[in-house]
């Protein structure tokens, strides 16, 4: 164990490997060599008995001292700690929807600036899901009334008024979970805003009503997630089927590469546009073109939209820059190593910050104002046509690794492939596969990379594994972007790692597409980025809906094999309370208190129906998650026997 | 600190003593239970206060069918929630009582608020309506239940009470262990998974077989204010009597927990509810010396010893009864039902020709053990027929008495019952057999109705039976000729009950058969008023009284006459004071108003008086509605149970309405305007030609009024007076 630790090769991705490997002594350092230099890390941090909320402390839980200076338990301590990560996720994602919001403002207030609506049925949905008239108004006015609620998401105030994102899309079961439970918000900014008081020294002590508070925090997350993707799909498109490709090798020598880096469209899109418009300066400056590729979610906004290429994912996005062929390095907000400033120093890149609240010492600051959106992004992609020029071919060396992917799986797009099948009711076509047994259940992976366990090596492994069981697995963020990188997200993975009877659904709903779609359906399907794990829950509403049953009886699990961020915490954190089992591949810092870790992993499941499962070994995950799968589906079966025999109306809601 | 909980010791908190290793005491086990605790309490706060705001303080609370509020908290702390602002300072007073400091004492209050807590959660859920679930899973168990199987609970006709929770390792692992338990006659209450693996086993789950699958998680609370109840009703202890009620418990429910597979701190702390009651637990699973307590908290990963180990460790020791079928024979089978669609083969229910008969035979007419089929046997019968059938059953004993064939005869339903996949009702020549399709798959043959009843008859009476033969018609020519001559023995006895009347006997019967759970009550049986249960006729009083001399049912000389009208005499007041642990002064026999006799709880209807109409109603434990006195059964029982004397309301068994002894003191039948159609049909023509006899008419019968005239004064006032109800032109009842 402790030999391992010394290893920095902490990957399975090989053009990660072969980057390690050429600057194994170079003393460039990356997040891999930091991470063995961070060991052993400190164990009251580990899990979670670390209290540094106010400044007697830190308060740290041993034998000698088994409360903090103020009394804290360990409860509290952790259970406060939590809340404060599940702040930091959800403010995070909110801050994303904010962005798109105030965009959206403009467009509807008549200042489109270079934006405008691209699609329409997908705002006319919108609006209709909350009641707003579309037949015959002018779009900018149904825009304004879906902007004007989108901003009242945030800000509400008045206690009497609850979430309308929320309660618009998910089963009425849930929404009266959340009443009674009382976590069901009225606004985002309200409720960060009382999560931070109520962490603050000497407020909440009691660890329920912490949990409780970070599940309607975390609820927050997901009103801003949904927000952030309807919106951006009214403003960029919403996805449909696309072919790309993905990893390191699909930087090219003779052209000038743009890595976009972060989460939001509302910069990559303006980019790639902007970089198509100038190939001619590239041509002019000795390239061959521009290309754009990206790392963590922004890139998977663009390839969900503009098929744009995978660079890579988190862990490795120093290592891009290691191989000497990245000429900007243009990034927005969450997920950005400070490390990169420090690597692109030993080379030509450039790294553009562009965002008020996340800048980088060093780096290049382009303030990127959306009413000047192309002007800015002509700016950046000068920059990176002016560090073409710098570049210095002796240091470059590019992993020759890249696999076809296909992406671009909105649920719109899911839905309209199922529709091939069955027309009448796309979403039987899964239910039916499910009541068959012919398909296991369905999971969804999401989340980051974690320098602690083994980069996508804990994704692959579990997703191969299901896979082989016969679970459709549907995919986002890093998650996504391991699968990308690694070639599990093209028909060839289906040929190779789906068990019988995922092949046989995954070749029915090929054989019904075949003239519509450009290429054959992916093992793992790309739904997005990870504001777009609303996505994935809104397929778990639809099954509910169609099983006329609570999110908890239906089939369906989550996996984040390699969590890392506070957003994943967040993120979690509503998928258990809207009622699905959530693996996490990563100990959090929750064990140091058995009464939350207790709530977290068992008796969460009795209220919400959802639950967590720590493992951080993926034979081991694997088989959990096969066997939360495995419980609902032979509850179900055991449910409709009950039915039957007992000759009753309804089904049992026990769960 | 080891003076903490001194103030509370009893002799009942005596039990816990020496169970702890103080120089070694299981801190860990003691931690999850505090943290379960605060993880219930917490929880319950949060919906409490959630639901206060969403729906008022003045919000009304409380589960459907019962008269007992709720019942964890009535009994234990004596209030009577009904409103929602009620519940917050008895929270408050549970969250008070969790300690930090790790003891057994502490550890049991944890337990009694992590009870509290789940009744609080539960009556919280029961806002949202009375249906929240759908069959085999029922939820809040209503008071008609408590009362169906509270009785045989408390005085271990049901051996008693296993509380299984969990996931067993298998569904035919679990399926063995309570299909071990069904066939022991236990009451089973299932909570979480188990309930999943007992339907996928397909065992027979619901009230009619004592089985009853909760749902999950704080649900199992109700298999708790089951046993609150049965305390609260059988005991006569007063709501918030705690330590007697907890004592109670201890004595009367021999419950247990079973808990299978992982457990999570709330689990924990519930499990220590049970303790806190007397209750032990077993884990199915190995867990470390510092998280058990001997003969309290047990783990146990054998499972073929695990039903065993309980007994032993809640001391239930089983009569245990080894008759030759294939089939099991327990009470829980007793309600079993079995549709046609499941049925193999039926006989008699006015179909088909049928009789069963009893019959006292000399020493020379009997060869004991012998069982006889006359006529096709069930391998020789098409499925689904319904043929003719009688049953014959010869009884020789040097104490039994031509008295007693009635008594046998009518136990002849119970113990046919009590084969799982045998079926029957009514009684001599209107009897009704049904055997079920699995039964026959599994090996029935007719003989085995003899072989049932020989071993049944043997053990329940063994003073009055020493010898049984039975022979099974299935001949219709012979089922026919039999039948002519048991219908001469019904004749015969008829004639003879008919001259049994109150004057004609010198002595009447005790009944303290409930005084295990009822200690201040005692029935009166006489020739023309049977026990209030139903079940005791003055007949079956002589009979018990021989089998078993120092018994229940002790001989009442009938001396020293005070009142003749009013049934009062010297001997009967002396024996009820002696009995009643001198509660009960003086007794009536034949006026409900005037010092009427007492209830213990197991009543089969109550009167009440309905003074608006100078008239008495009746209502039935069946019947769960409103009745015109302006209360339902529950409610009713609440006041009248638990042994003591109310005038103007008291419980009586059905046939007690045909009696020319029926409130005869209060001016008899002719009172009677109000009782539930069900009980109407039930007494039938029964009904007609009592109310003929007593000079009121054939037609009297259609001017009782029930429910589908109405439940109130108002409704049933004009539906009287347009038919004429001799109680509105009676003297006054009062
Ligand atoms: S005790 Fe807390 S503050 Fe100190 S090193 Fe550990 S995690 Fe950091
Ligand atoms: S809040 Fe309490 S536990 Fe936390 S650092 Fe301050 S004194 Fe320590
Ligand atoms: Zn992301």
């Amino acid at each position: 164990m402790a030999e391992k630790k010394k290893d920095r090769n902490r990957t399975i991705d090989p053009a990660a490997l072969e980057v390690l490997a050429r600057t194994e002594g170079s003393g460039i350092e990356s997040a891999y060599d930091r991470y063995l230099n961070m060991q052993p890390q400190c164990q009251y941090g580990n899990t979670g008995i670390c209290c540094t909320i106010c400044i007697q402390g830190p308060c740290r839980i041993t034998k000698k001292a088994s409360k903090g200076i103020c009394g804290a338990a360990p409860y509290t301590i952790v259970a406060r700690n939590l809340l404060r990560h599940v702040l930091g996720g959800t403010a995070c994602h909110s801050d994303h929807g904010f962005h798109i919001t105030m965009v959206m403002k403009e467009i509807a207030d008549g200042h489109p600036g270079d934006y405008s609506i691209t699609d329409s049925a997908k705002l006319k949905m919108v609006a209709e899901r909350f009641g707003f008239p579309t037949e015959g108004r002018p779009e900018q006015d149904v825009l304004k009334d879906v902007v004007n609620l989108a901003m009242e998401e945030f800000s509400r105030l008045d206690k009497k008024v609850y979430s309308a994102w929320l309660e618009k899309t998910i089963v009425p079961e849930r929404l009266e979970k959340a009443m009674e439970c009382n976590i069901m918000p009225n606004s985002i900014h309200k409720t960060i805003a009382e999560s931070m008081a109520q962490t603050h020294m000497g407020m909440d002590a009691d660890p329920v009503n912490l949990v409780f508070q970070s599940l309607k925090t975390a609820l927050c997350d997901y009103i801003g997630m949904h927000i952030a993707t309807d919106l951006s799909d009214i403003l960029f498109g919403t996805p449909t089927p696309v072919v790309s490709e993905a990893n390191m090798g699909v930087l090219e020598e003779k052209m000038v590469n743009i890595a976009l880096h972060g989460h939001n469209p509302i910069l990559s899109e303006m980019v790639v546009k902007a970089a198509r418009d100038m190939k001619d300066e590239a041509i002019a400056a000795g390239a061959e073109g521009i290309k754009c590729m990206g790392i963590c979610c922004t890139g998977n906004e663009v390839l969900m939209r503009q098929g744009v290429p995978v660079l890579t994912n988190f862990a490795s996005q120093e290592l891009a820059i290691m191989t000497g062929a990245v000429d900007v390095m243009v990034v927005d907000v969450q997920c950005i190593m400070p490390g990169i400033q420090t690597v692109a120093e030993c080379f030509h890149t450039k790294i553009i910050t562009t965002i008020p609240n996340a800048k980088i010492p060093s780096s290049y600051y382009v303030d990127f104002d959306e009413t000047r959106a192309q002007e800015k992004a002509r700016e950046i992609v000068g920059i990176a046509i002016d560090a073409y020029k710098q570049r210095d071919a002796s240091k470059v060396s590019i992993p020759q690794v890249k696999h076809k992917v296909v992406a671009g799986f909105s649920l719109e797009a899911l839905t309209d492939i199922l529709a091939a099948v069955n027309p009448d009711n796309p979403i039987k076509v899964i239910t039916d596969a499910i009541d068959s047994g012919e398909l296991a259940g369905v999971c969804l992976f999401a989340g980051c990379n974690n320098l602690k366990v083994i980069h996508d090596g804990s994704h692959t492994a579990i997703a191969k594994e299901l896979a082989k069981n016969n679970v459709l697995l549907v995919a986002t963020g890093c998650a996504a972007g391991s699968y990308a990188k690694l070639g599990l997200m093209n028909g060839d993975a289906v040929e190779e790692y789906a068990g019988e009877g995922l092949k046989a659904f995954i070749n029915r709903l090929n054989e019904a597409n075949k003239d519509k779609l450009q290429d054959k359906l992916p093992l793992i399907f790309h739904m997005g980025s990870c504001v777009d794990n609303t996505r994935a829950y809104d397929l778990v509403t639809a099954l509910a809906q169609e099983w006329q049953m609570d999110t908890p009886k239906v089939p369906f699990v989550a996996s984040a094999p390699e969590a890392m961020s506070e957003k994943a915490v967040s993120i979690g954190s509503w998928v258990v309370t809207l009622g699905m089992p959530v693996h996490v591949g990563v100990m959090p810092p929750i064990p140091g208190s058995p009464l939350v870790d207790g709530i977290a992993l068992q008796i969460a499941q009795d209220v919400y129906g959802g639950y967590f499962i720590w493992e951080e070994d993926p034979a081991e995950a694997a088989k959990k998650l096969l066997g939360a799968l495995q419980e609902r589906t032979w509850k179900l079966k055991v449910h409709k026997m009950a039915q039957e025999q007992y000759e009753t109306d309804a089904i049992s809601k026990t769960w | 600190m080891s003076t903490v909980g001194k103030e509370w010791e009893n002799s009942f908190e005596e039990i816990y003593d020496g169970a702890i290793d103080e120089s070694n005491p299981p801190l860990p086990l003691f931690q999850k239970v505090y943290d379960g605790a605060i993880i219930a309490t917490s929880y319950a706060e949060i919906l409490l206060s959630q639901a206060i705001r969403r729906y008022g303080p003045d919000h009304p609370v409380g589960y459907p069918d019962t008269g007992y509020y709720l019942p964890v908290i009535m009994n234990l702390s004596g209030e009577k929630v009904t409103k929602l602002g009620e519940l917050v300072p008895i929270l408050n007073r549970m969250r008070n009582q969790i300690k930090e400091e790790l003891n057994f004492y502490n550890a049991r209050l944890c337990g009694e608020s992590t009870a509290y807590a789940a009744e609080i959660i539960e009556a919280i859920r029961y806002l949202k309506g009375e249906n929240l679930h759908v069959s085999p899973w029922t939820g809040f168990l209503g008071d008609p239940v408590v009362r169906r199987y509270g009785i045989l609970l408390v005085d271990w006709t049901i051996p008693g009470q296993a509380v299984i929770v969990g996931k067993a390792k298998s569904t035919e692992a679990l399926a063995k262990i309570i299909s071990d338990l069904q066939a022991k006659g236990f009451m089973i209450f299932m909570a979480y998974e188990v309930v999943d693996q007992a339907i996928e086993a397909g065992l027979k789950l619901g009230i009619d077989f004592i089985t009853f699958t909760m749902g999950n998680f704080t649900q199992v609370i109700h298999a708790v204010n089951y046993a609150l109840r049965a305390g609260l009703a059988f005991g006569g202890i007063a709501p918030g009597l705690r330590e007697e009620q907890r004592d109670y418990q201890r004595r009367r429910i021999r419950a247990f927990v079973l808990h299978f597979g992982e457990r999570d701190e709330v689990q924990i702390a519930a499990h220590f509810a049970a303790i806190f009651l007397g209750f032990p637990v077993l884990v199915d699973h190995e867990l470390p010396e510092d998280e058990q307590i001997p003969n309290w908290y047990i783990a146990h990963p054998d499972y073929e010893t695990l039903v065993q180990v309980a007994l032993e460790v809640r001391g239930i020791k089983l009569k245990i009864l080894d008759i030759p079928v294939p089939f099991t024979v327990a009470p829980a089978f007793e309600g079993e039902a079995i549709r046609k669609k499941d049925m193999y083969l039926e006989f008699g229910g006015g179909r088909t020709p049928s009789f069963e008969l009893v019959k006292m035979v000399e020493e020379s007419e009997i060869e004991d053990g012998k069982v006889e089929i006359v006529g096709p046997d069930v391998d020789e019968i098409e499925e689904g027929a319904a043929i003719s059938g009688g049953i014959y059953v010869k009884i020789y004993g040097r104490k039994m008495q031509e008295d007693f064939e009635g008594v046998l005869e009518r136990r002849i339903h119970d113990f046919v019952n009590y084969g799982e996949g045998l079926w029957h009702t009514g009684q001599r020549n209107l009897c009704w057999y049904r055997v079920s399709k699995d039964c026959v798959a599994k090996g029935f043959k007719f003989r085995h109705y003899g072989d049932l009843l020989i071993a049944k008859f043997k053990d329940d009476f063994p003073a009055i039976v020493d010898r049984v033969q039975v022979t099974i018609y299935t001949d219709p020519k012979m089922v026919d000729e039999k039948l002519e001559e048991a219908r001469k023995v019904y004749a015969s006895r008829d004639a003879r009950l008919a001259g049994l009347t109150d004057e004609s006997v010198d002595m009447f019967y005790s009944c303290t058969l409930c005084q295990s759970f009822a200690p201040n009550h005692v029935c009166v049986v006489t020739p023309q008023r049977l026990g209030l249960c139903g079940a005791v006729s003055w007949l079956d009083g002589k009979a018990s009284n021989e089998i078993d001399p120092t018994g229940p049912n002790q001989p009442i000389k009938k001396e020293g006459v005070i009142d003749e009208k009013k049934g009062i005499w010297a001997s009967v007041n002396e024996f009820v004071y002696n009995n009643t642990n001198r509660n009960i002064e003086e007794c009536s026999m034949y006026s409900f108003i005037d010092r009427p006799m007492t209830s213990c709880g197991c009543f089969e209807c109550i009167m009440g008086i309905v003074p608006e109409v100078n008239g008495v109603m009746i209502t039935t434990r069946e019947h769960g509605g409103m009745t015109p006195c302006g209360m339902n059964f529950s409610t009713l029982a609440g006041s009248v149970g638990g042994g003591i004397q109310t005038p103007g309301f008291m419980g009586h068994g059905r046939p007690y309405v045909l009696s020319k002894k029926f409130i005869s003191a209060d001016g008899g039948l002719g009172h009677l305007v109000w009782m539930p159609k069900e009980l109407k049909d039930w007494l039938g023509d029964d009904l007609r030609k009592a109310a003929e006899e007593q000079g009121l008419g054939t037609d009297f019968v259609d001017k009782i009024a029930d429910e589908t005239i109405g439940t109130t004064v108002e409704e049933i006032l004009p539906f009287l007076e347009e038919k004429g109800h001799p109680a509105l032109t009676m003297e006054p009842l009062m």
